[in-house]
């Protein structure tokens, strides 16, 4: 220690000399600090090679999972895998795939008008903290836990059994449009919430009702939030199986709307993930396997893109706000 | 009342109506399933029905016991093969990663929270199966077949989850740290992991929520035996798998101890649900 | 948070609180400070040669010379974005961590080259940091100040209670936190958790202490703990503190620095700044004319 002690701040304040203890810290430190720094260069590195170890298996089994699919599948891409009839020699999966797009735009022609609408009602109607706004995220909450196959059982129970739809494309759209229900919500309820209150004020502020401030100045800057979800409900939609082999069924035929007219919604159908599925549990066709799980993938990618693509929006959107 | 009055009205009920059907549909959901499986699992017995060791409907003998277990152990198999890669992966992407790397990681975490469960499925069936087969005992369905599976389709839920509770911790924490001369790594693992704790916490009981609760991805690669497995290298029947397996030709009691089993499963995620909440909940108070 | 009233009231704080606040009562006080004028063979801790530092393309520190004197306190001042917490920021490497951050010059711990010939990890244990906003990690008391001493390498529990006991004692704030020590620092008043971080900082034994800005965020009560504290400490260590208070300056440091634009305009004893300074720019700043 230097020999400043003269310069004590204050009189009557005791200049804090060094204690015994003080001697004994300097050396705690003086022999901890040499073993120490090897030690933690050792302990560090195996830390980043730790998380540096996660992160590439991270990235191999992606690669590995898409890349097997891929090399396996994309050869047996024939033309007859594409026809419009299925039969079990070319088991085509045009008719999956034709009613995979129709269950998907059924259950969200259902689930998108009304997760918007609650999502609206939650963020621009609601009083803050009412109990009916409790209640509803709660249950929003615990649908979104509850795993595809109790939809299915319920499915099963109600819209099948109790409502006599039998396996039917309806019984499968519902299921899935409340399935997906929370998944819109949450988002449109994001989206929403996003949008600046200037907007809102502006709205108001030009004597425009409620409604029409919500429909004009809230809702179009919150589109590409509000598609965003929209394309996870699709995505969630095409790839599920648990939740329709007992709603659906697994007919592998577009229903006939030419002659059956409206009653063909109740025709029992095949997705996409549902044909795949068979496929894979019969194990007689494995090449048009890995050629269906392609399809799915790439359907499943594009919507990835398009969500991202969607979201990129919608954050860009607001920051020039 | 005015024109736009009666507009306004009309909007508002329409909306507060869209916002109970989620309410009417957990209510339906719930009174459903119990309706159709509390009296099968009335008529059976509870002790018999989730401690029993014997699954056999020919007999009308439905003891679920074996699939709960299944359930927990595959769900544990997958904890322990997907929450440690997840962390570190989640904390390489919001501490260790550059820009440019994390750019093309994050969309890929996505990608595979996309993937099709029944695409992972039939990956596990062709691939992992096939390799434990050939290199360990068994014949390849089997409760680790499963385990490694699930744990690989749970990695994007802890990723996000985990990713986003590291990147909510404070810079002054990081900071404090290094003034203190700790190095990176240090920091990262000793203060900011630990603060984001509770948000780690909740990305895994998602992980686990979505484990126990998945369904075609098991039921291709676990081998669906409804006994208690000896070893990881056993077959395994989880409540879900029981569920899609024979709800196709059952019929009477054996369809009503199905939909208990899927009111059983139902239970789980309820309580899991909860557990979540009130992590979340704690995490918040902070 | 702030409730300072709750804290007791040691016998150093004798002084009312409202005498920080009238410059003619500081002044007073200034006067009555026994022994101020430091030996002018105080040895250099630490020295800055013809620094400057860019974030990217702007020029935020342009050719700075200082040097401070061990075991005393050196303030900082200057207007906002004149560079002074950038200066004190890279004493400890602390601007590393800025991303297109340039740093050239010289900085010395000690004779020795803080950016070439000592690693960032060693530097910063002895050249600790005490920050604007208190940042106690989310952890109890102990934990927090027992982290430095355990990244260093000290495990043994009955090692760690001393440095943690000597090291909060030193921070003037051991009476008050002695039966909390397994509370959550998160707990504790803003004051308190400042002078936590003190003694956190103090328990890695730093030779430097920099403190930035550490009393903006306190409220007057923790403040005068804070600067009477500062006025201990340097009895062990060399200070330097950045602040935004001109009246802190001159009731705490033995020298003083006045930063404009990227630019040191002058630096000396404190009370010279104050009384004759020998730019015109100081001079309007130290009369609270501009900043």
């Amino acid at each position: 220690m230097s020999p400043k002690l003269t310069i004590a701040y204050e009189a009557g304040s005791a200049p804090a000399a060094p204690t015994d203890s003080d001697d004994r810290i300097d050396a705690l430190f003086a022999v901890a600090e040499t073993r120490q720094r090897k030690t933690r260069r050792v302990v560090s590195a195996l830390l980043r090679s730790l998380v540096y170890l996660g992160a590439l298996i991270t990235t191999a089994v992606l690669l590995f999972i898409v890349g097997y699919i891929l090399v396996n599948g994309v050869p047996y891409l024939t033309p007859s895998l594409f026809a419009w009839e299925y039969t079990s020699d070319n088991v085509s999966l045009m008719p999956a795939l034709v009613n995979t797009l129709l269950m998907a735009a059924l259950s969200l022609a259902l689930a998108v008008p009304v997760g918007v609408g609650s999502a609206i009602y939650l963020v621009e109607y609601a009083p803050r903290g009412s109990r009916f706004v409790q209640i509803v995220r709660t249950t929003t909450e615990t649908l979104q836990g509850i795993p595809s196959i109790i939809y299915g059982l319920f499915g099963m129970l109600f819209f099948v059994t109790a409502l006599h739809w039998n396996l039917s494309l309806m019984a499968g759209a519902c299921t899935l449009a409340i399935m997906v229900l929370p998944v819109v919500m949450r988002t449109t309820e994001e989206a929403l919430i996003a949008v600046p209150d200037a907007y809102r004020e502006g709205g108001f502020g030009l004597g425009a009702g409620r409604l029409r401030t919500v429909f004009r100045c809230v809702l179009p800057s919150a589109v590409p939030g509000i598609l965003g979800g929209v394309i996870l409900a699709l995505g969630r939609c095409v790839g599920e199986v648990a939740a329709l082999i007992f709603t659906a069924g697994s007919i592998a035929q577009i229903p006939n709307f030419l002659e059956q007219g409206g009653m063909a919604l109740f025709d029992s159908t095949r997705t996409l993930a549902v044909h795949m599925y068979v496929l894979a549990s019969e194990g007689l066709h494995v090449n048009e396997t890995y050629a269906t799980a392609v399809v799915l993938l790439v359907m499943v990618v594009l919507l990835n893109l398009l969500a991202t693509f969607a979201a990129k929006k919608m954050s860009k959107g607001n920051q020039d706000d | 009342m005015s024109h736009p009055h009666i507009k306004e009205g009309i909007a508002k009920a329409l909306f507060v109506g869209a916002a109970g059907i989620s309410i009417i549909a957990v209510a339906l959901i719930c009174v459903f399933l119990f309706a159709n499986g509390v009296p099968a699992i009335a008529q059976i017995g509870l002790p018999e029905f989730l401690f029993g060791t014997t699954w056999r409907p020919a007999n009308d003998i439905y003891g679920i016991f074996p699939m709960i277990i299944g359930s927990i152990y595959v769900t544990g198999g997958a904890i322990v093969v997907g929450v440690p890669t997840g962390l570190l992966c989640a904390i390489f992407l919001s501490r260790f990663a550059s820009g440019k790397i994390a750019a093309v990681l994050k969309p890929g975490v996505e990608l595979l929270a996309g993937i099709p469960s029944v695409v992972y499925g039939f990956f596990g069936l062709v691939l992992i199966v096939p390799f434990i087969r050939a290199n360990m005992p068994g014949n390849g369905l089997s409760l680790l077949a499963a385990a490694v599976l699930l744990g690989i389709m749970i990695l994007p839920t802890i990723i996000t989850v985990a990713q986003s509770a590291l990147d909510a911790v404070p810079k002054k924490y990081y900071e404090g740290a290094l003034a203190l001369g700790a190095d990176h790594e240090r920091s990262v693992f000793r203060v900011i992991v630990p603060a984001a704790t509770s948000g780690i916490m909740a990305g895994v009981v998602l992980g686990v929520g979505r484990a126990i609760g998945e369904t075609m991805a098991v039921i291709m690669v676990a081998g669906n035996q409804p006994l208690i497995p000896e070893s990881i290298f056993n077959g395994v029947r989880t409540m879900t798998a029981n569920i899609v397996l024979e709800m196709g030709y059952a019929a009477d009691l054996h369809r009503g101890a199905l939909v208990a089993t899927g009111v059983v499963l139902f239970v789980f995620i309820l309580l899991i649900t909860m557990l979540f909440n009130v992590i979340k909940k704690r995490g918040e108070m902070k | 948070m702030t409730n300072a009233t709750v804290e007791k009231t040691t016998t150093r704080a004798a002084v009312p609180a409202t005498a920080h606040t009238y410059l003619p009562q500081a002044r007073v006080r200034t006067v009555e400070r026994s022994g101020r004028q430091a030996p002018a063979d105080a040895p250099v801790k630490m020295g800055v040669r013809n620094l400057d530092l860019f974030y990217q393309d702007f020029h935020a520190l342009k050719g700075i010379n200082l040097e401070f004197p061990q075991n005393q306190v050196t303030a900082l001042i200057g207007p906002s974005g004149c560079g002074k917490s950038t200066l004190l920021k890279s004493l400890n490497r602390m601007n590393d961590l800025v991303a297109g951050c340039r740093v050239e010059g010289e900085i010395t711990l000690d004779g020795e080259d803080a950016y070439r010939s000592l690693d960032a990890n060693s530097l910063r244990r002895r050249v600790g940091m005490v920050f604007q906003q208190p940042n106690p990690f989310p952890m109890s008391v102990y934990d927090n100040v027992a982290f430095g001493p355990r990244t260093h390498g000290i495990k043994n529990r009955a090692d760690l209670d001393v440095i943690v006991e000597q090291s909060l004692r030193d921070a003037a704030i051991w009476d008050e936190l002695k039966d909390r020590l397994k509370k959550n620092a998160l707990g504790l008043s803003g004051g308190q958790q400042q002078r936590l971080c003190i003694a956190r900082a103090l328990a890695v034994r730093p030779e430097v202490l920099l403190m930035d800005e550490s009393t903006s965020a306190l409220d007057p009560i923790s403040t005068a703990k804070i600067e009477d504290l500062v006025g201990e400490l340097k009895s062990k260590y060399t200070v330097i503190m950045v602040t935004h208070n001109m009246l802190q300056a001159l009731r705490v440091s033995d020298k003083t620095a006045f930063f404009l634009l990227g630019e040191m305009v002058e630096a000396g004893d404190t009370d010279d700044i104050f009384t004759s300074p020998a730019d015109p720019r100081t001079a309007d700043y130290v009369a609270g004319r501009f900043g």
